[in-house]
């Protein structure tokens, strides 16, 4: 028998308690929408999972009235000790349901269990019991004197990782005292809306969390409201640019964290075994759809060739297939729209004259899927080099000097992340020092902690997200 | 044809006592390995620029790689296979100072026979005990001793003054000879774990090339080497990675990770790397060597990482008597339970296993 | 007889010269009391573009340089302000009409405001930045880095015109910035004698870059320009500083509002200029 053609090993479904349809999360309860409902589908196998409440106008303002309400009242009321203990019970449920909830992002999603299981909702949970930690003790977080939180925070969240992203900016938001209207991305509501159970659970005053799901006009709606103090999104560049737009004039303090095109960068004096696993994590994790995924790979020109030869090695044994089998690698890609603006900027790099190859994976009939592609012979000038494709495909470029690289690392309108891979720590420094990206990563790629503040330079946007610099987002007199 | 002089002259070989230049210029054993690879200018300083100039090892990359090796989820017809194949691949070893004949003979009878309930049970792939054990095992084995390739069992020879290496050259090619002579298929020797962090990479090299030589049997064919590197004195993963490049050099067959008798033993990261190593072997010349961890696996949830280790690093061709072991005791009860368990569908326990 | 005054030229201030405009224009600066003081040159967007190089040209060095090196750097401003106490006095007296006592007020806060940033360059990263306690064997750090060209609309009131010049540069500068100041219109004549202090410093050329004339009509190429990292709206609090911020969204700058008056000394100001950059790092023994 083929060993490694292991047998399924499928992560069940039936601890999943679905409705057939879900409402609105307002005021802490879930009640219709006013919209026009839509249907999340499962990407891997494109069938319906449940029915979802469409945000309109008129939800929205109930939305906010209703935060605004809970700030009033009762938020801005309570102490940081008692905001803290409302995060603590928070980090706890998400622990305690946190493989049901591995399964419903899953299948919402279409990335691989083992990463919603290993990654996404671990982070969750730490990112909550991390902010619960500051609630009461915001005056010795070096933001000022006496840090005030600036009332109700309208955030819009991405697909990618539909539950992290929420944490993202809920916990923070919470700690600092304000109260939330958070839209999830239209392809995955479901996390979500099992997310507000949780909330009830935790017996969250009605109105501090309000989650309303829908499409671009929700979001639209939500963050040009009147009523709205901070605006917070994570998503593509051209949209940040959008809200950074609507918002001007308006007094709402904002924080974006957009695109990027992250250069990893791998000198021939790496732990090459290693570095291969940072590249492939680097790009290949989450099916590429990560901001900061290191989607160039920098290589010095001395070690090309052994280096695309041992991740093309190293790329075969990558398994594509159902997200909901534990053995899984690479999941689906999460919606038609996302798998065709990767098909296209793929022809495109064929098209420039770069060598494409894909890992050789069985691609499933139903579903979005693309296999691991890499491109080699690209160069500084290509489409493939310069625009975000958020899929997994690594475009590889080479370099002679870390000057070099340094230069075509930083030769971009994105300044996410970078990573770096050299034996030599005088090197990694200096390199670290020179790169202009938010996240640096030396000798690893992909790290993630709620202490650890990430965010960009340039395009990929402004504000930062996790650690001490997180809070200042959401406080008055704190920088951004 | 025999070793050459600066690897059998009697004590100045021990390594101390010889001048460090002097040992830098001086020629080493011409191991064929070595010669192709590194040239015909073989010395102490050409090997050192060679090992020194393979590629390092960032620790925590590999321990992540190795633990997300863990997670794969081996289920069903896959398990059932690997159980089985972990029995095939077990090197059932006894090295006890306590050792007797009739403790050798108990360890044969179950390696013959693991499952006394189950006649479906496969072989282990040999016996391992200590030297002098050799003739005992032998006898005890009868018509079941040959080749693990075919179904039957080898007898590895634990040798080079086990565990530790601490003798003189000697005495650890006399404790080999004795081995080979005495029937024994495989030889397990130790490396000079206190040569190689003195730098004494050409005393280490050249102590493994005379015990290959050693390893010749009258008919010209040899009893198969595998090296220990003893991963846990050896300590940092880049002297592992190079003790590995070394063995390989100088002739090994096999590298091993461990004595069993130092903590830690064979860890999946320090496999994963020797691992690595083979691959890399096999990728510049087409070689194939094999990789046996040893020590400290006791359960199949482990040993069955290995087996996906092995797999996702160097291809399930791997997966043979012939390129790899596991030095292992108590595994093969803990294996046979959960083979058990696929079986009757309940959890067993350890009256339904023989101790041996 | 009383003497014949030589009256001085003011021009811009760009890469640590002092040109004309390149368009030729120049506008009147009258004082409080409508009396002509001086022709300043009158900034063009082509001022504006050249006043963007230089200042980027001046990034690497001055951002390369130590911290404690841009802290002497200001201090030794600070030193050269106060040799020339009487010369900014007289001026303020003529170009905002301030009594003396205002004047020399002014002057001393300026000076002292100086002080106070130029104490910040070495320890505005102390404060602001921090070592994270990741959840794993990797050395974590986060911390602050300029971020880059910083364009200034300076505070236009019609008195406090060098403090508040001041008050938008040092804290700019100190963290390795380099700045284009659109200065004071209706009393420019501090910010050029300013540049001179400046010119006369160590202070690296293209690090301050000092243009006079009409900040609605300069400020919207700064604004949109895809070459400055930051946009600083303190004094554009009587500009469509609303479609400046809107131009600025278009390469995502860092925009900072308007104020009222003149910004008090701050430590949220100099970070409000500077990038987070968090750094990981494998740790390992074996």
């Amino acid at each position: 028998m083929n060993f490694l053609d292991y047998a399924p090993a499928p992560e069940s479904t039936s601890i999943l308690n679905l409705k057939k349809s879900y409402g609105l999360f307002i005021d802490g309860e879930f009640v219709k929408g006013h919209g026009k409902p839509f249907l999340s589908i499962s990407p891997s196998s494109e069938e319906a999972i449940a029915e979802i409440a469409n945000a309109n106008s008129t939800d929205v303002d109930a939305a906010v009235a209703a935060a605004r309400k809970a700030y009033d009242r009762t938020w801005s009321k309570l102490s940081g000790a008692d905001r803290g203990k409302y995060l603590f019970r928070i980090a706890r449920l998400v622990q305690e349901r946190a493989r049901e909830l591995a399964v419903a992002e899953s299948l919402d999603n279409g990335k691989p269990i083992k990463e919603a299981r290993d990654v996404d909702v671990p982070l969750v949970a730490a990112w909550f019991f991390y902010y619960a930690g500051w609630a009461d003790k915001l005056d010795y977080a070096g933001l000022g004197p006496n840090p005030r939180p600036l009332g109700v925070a309208a955030q819009v969240i991405p697909w990618n990782f539909p539950l992290l992203m929420l944490a993202w900016k809920i916990a923070p938001a919470l700690a600092a005292g304000n109260t939330v209207v958070i839209k999830p991305a239209e392809t995955t509501p479901l996390s979500a809306l099992i997310f507000a159970e949780i909330l009830q659970q935790a017996e969250l005053p009605a109105g501090v969390v309000n989650i309303i799901t829908g499409a671009g006009d929700t979001g639209h709606a939500l963050v040009n409201h009147s009523d709205v103090n901070k605006v917070a999104f994570t998503g593509s560049t051209a949209v940040g640019r959008a809200i950074a737009k609507s918002v001007a004039g308006t007094g709402k303090k904002l924080t974006l964290e957009l695109g990027g095109k992250a250069a990893n960068i791998v000198f021939d004096d790496a732990p090459i075994d290693q570095a291969v696993e940072g590249i492939v994590n680097g790009i290949f994790f989450n099916q590429g759809h990560v901001c900061c995924a290191g989607s160039r790979l920098l290589v010095q020109e001395n070690v090309h060739d052994e280096v695309v030869d041992r991740l093309k090695a190293r790329l075969a044994t990558l398994r594509l297939g159902d997200p909901l089998d534990k053995n899984t690698d690479i999941g689906a890609i999460n919606s038609q729209v996302q798998l065709d603006r990767v098909r296209e900027l793929s022809d495109i790099g064929e098209a420039e004259g770069a060598e494409r190859w894909s890992a050789p994976c069985v691609i499933p009939e139903k579903g979005f899927w693309f296999a691991p592609t890499i491109f080699t012979n690209v160069s500084t000038s290509s489409r493939i080099a310069r625009d975000e494709i958020f899929g997994p495909v690594l475009a590889v470029l080479t370099f002679r000097t870390p000057a070099e690289a340094i230069a075509k690392a930083n030769n971009t309108q994105y300044g996410l992340s970078a990573g770096i891979w050299s034996d030599k720590g005088s090197k990694i420094l200096a390199v670290a020092d020179q790169l202009r990206a938010g996240v640096i990563w030396a000798n690893t790629f992909n790290r993630f902690d709620p202490a650890s503040p990430f965010g960009g330079y340039k395009e990929s946007g402004y504000g930062r997200e996790g650690g001490r610099h997180g809070l200042a987002a959401y406080l008055k007199g704190a920088s951004w | 044809m025999n070793a050459t002089p600066s690897a059998t002259n009697g004590p100045a070989v021990n390594g101390a006592a010889v001048n460090g230049a002097a040992r830098r210029g001086s020629a080493l054993a011409p191991a064929e390995r070595a010669l192709d690879i590194i040239g015909g200018d073989l010395t102490e300083k050409s090997l050192r620029l060679h090992l020194e100039g393979l590629a390092g090892v960032d620790a925590v990359g590999l321990e992540e790689r190795a633990a997300s090796l863990g997670t794969r989820s081996i289920k069903t017809t896959s398990k059932a296979w690997a159980l089985d194949t972990i029995i095939r691949l077990i090197d059932l070893t006894t090295l006890e100072g306590a050792d007797t004949p009739g403790k050798v003979r108990s360890l044969v009878a179950k390696a013959v026979n693991p499952d006394a309930a189950d006649p479906t049970t496969p072989r282990v792939a040999a016996v391992c005990v200590y030297g002098d054990m050799v003739p005992s095992a032998i006898e005890a084995l009868g018509p079941w001793h040959g080749d693990p390739d075919d179904g039957r069992i080898s007898v590895a020879a634990v040798a080079t003054a086990f565990p530790s290496g601490r003798a003189s050259l000697a005495v650890k090619l006399a404790d080999t000879a004795d081995a080979v002579e005495a029937g024994a298929d495989e030889i397990d020797m130790v490396i000079d774990r206190g040569a190689f962090l003195a730098g004494n990479y050409g005393l280490v090299f050249d102590q493994i090339v005379a015990v290959k030589e050693v390893c010749r049997r009258g008919d010209g064919s040899f009893a198969h080497l595998k090296v220990i590197l003893e991963t846990g004195e050896l300590n940092t993963y880049d002297n592992v990675r190079r003790a590995s490049w070394l063995a390989i050099l100088a002739g090994g067959d096999f590298i091993k990770t461990s004595t069993g008798k130092v903590t830690p033993a064979a860890t999946l990261p320090v496999t994963l790397l020797m691992l690595e190593v083979v691959r890399d072997w096999h990728r510049l010349t087409g070689e194939r060597i094999g990789v046996k961890p040893a020590g400290g696996i006791r359960a199949s949830k482990d040993a069955i990482k290995y087996l996906v280790t092995v797999a996702e690093t160097v291809g399930e061709e791997w997966l043979q008597p012939h390129l790899f072991r596991f030095g292992a005791s108590s595994l093969l009860n803990d294996v046979l339970l959960q083979r058990q368990k696929l079986t009757t569908g309940r959890y067993s326990g350890p009256d339904y296993v023989t101790i041996d | 007889m009383s003497r014949l005054a030589v009256p001085k030229t003011y021009k811009l201030y760009i890469g640590g010269k002092f040109p004309r405009s390149e368009s030729g224009r120049t506008y009147e600066v009258l004082s409080k009391k409508g009396a002509f003081l001086a022709n300043a040159a009158l900034a063009s967007r082509k001022d504006a573009r050249d006043a963007v190089v230089a200042a980027r040209g001046a990034v690497a060095g001055w951002s390369g340089a130590t911290a404690y090196n841009r802290g002497q750097v200001l201090y030794r401003i600070a030193e050269l302000l106060e040799g020339r106490r009487e010369q900014f006095v007289e001026e303020l007296i003529a170009s905002e009409g301030a009594s003396k006592s205002a004047a020399i007020k002014q002057v001393d806060a300026a000076i002292d405001a100086w002080v106070w940033y130029a104490g910040w360059a070495d320890k505005y990263v102390q404060v602001a930045g921090n070592g994270n306690a990741v959840s794993g064997p990797y050395f974590n750090l986060s911390t602050p880095e300029p971020t880059g060209v910083v364009a200034i609309v300076a505070p236009q009131g019609s008195s406090g015109s060098l403090l508040g010049l001041v008050s938008v540069v040092a804290p700019a500068i100190l963290t390795g910035n380099t700045v284009v100041v659109v200065a004071n219109q209706v009393a420019p004549l501090a910010a050029i004698s300013l540049s001179e202090v400046l010119a006369t410093s160590d202070v690296p050329g293209g690090v301050v870059n000092i243009l006079t004339g009409s900040p609605a009509e300069i400020a919207p190429w700064l604004a949109g320009h895809a070459d400055v990292n930051a946009l600083d709206l303190a004094g554009a609090e009587h500009l469509d500083w609303v479609d400046l911020q809107v131009m600025a969204a278009d390469t995502l700058k860092r925009v900072l509002p308007p104020e009222a008056g003149v910004p008090a000394p701050s430590l949220e100001r100099i970070i409000a200029l500077t990038e987070t950059k968090t750094v990981w790092h494998t740790k390992s023994l074996i």
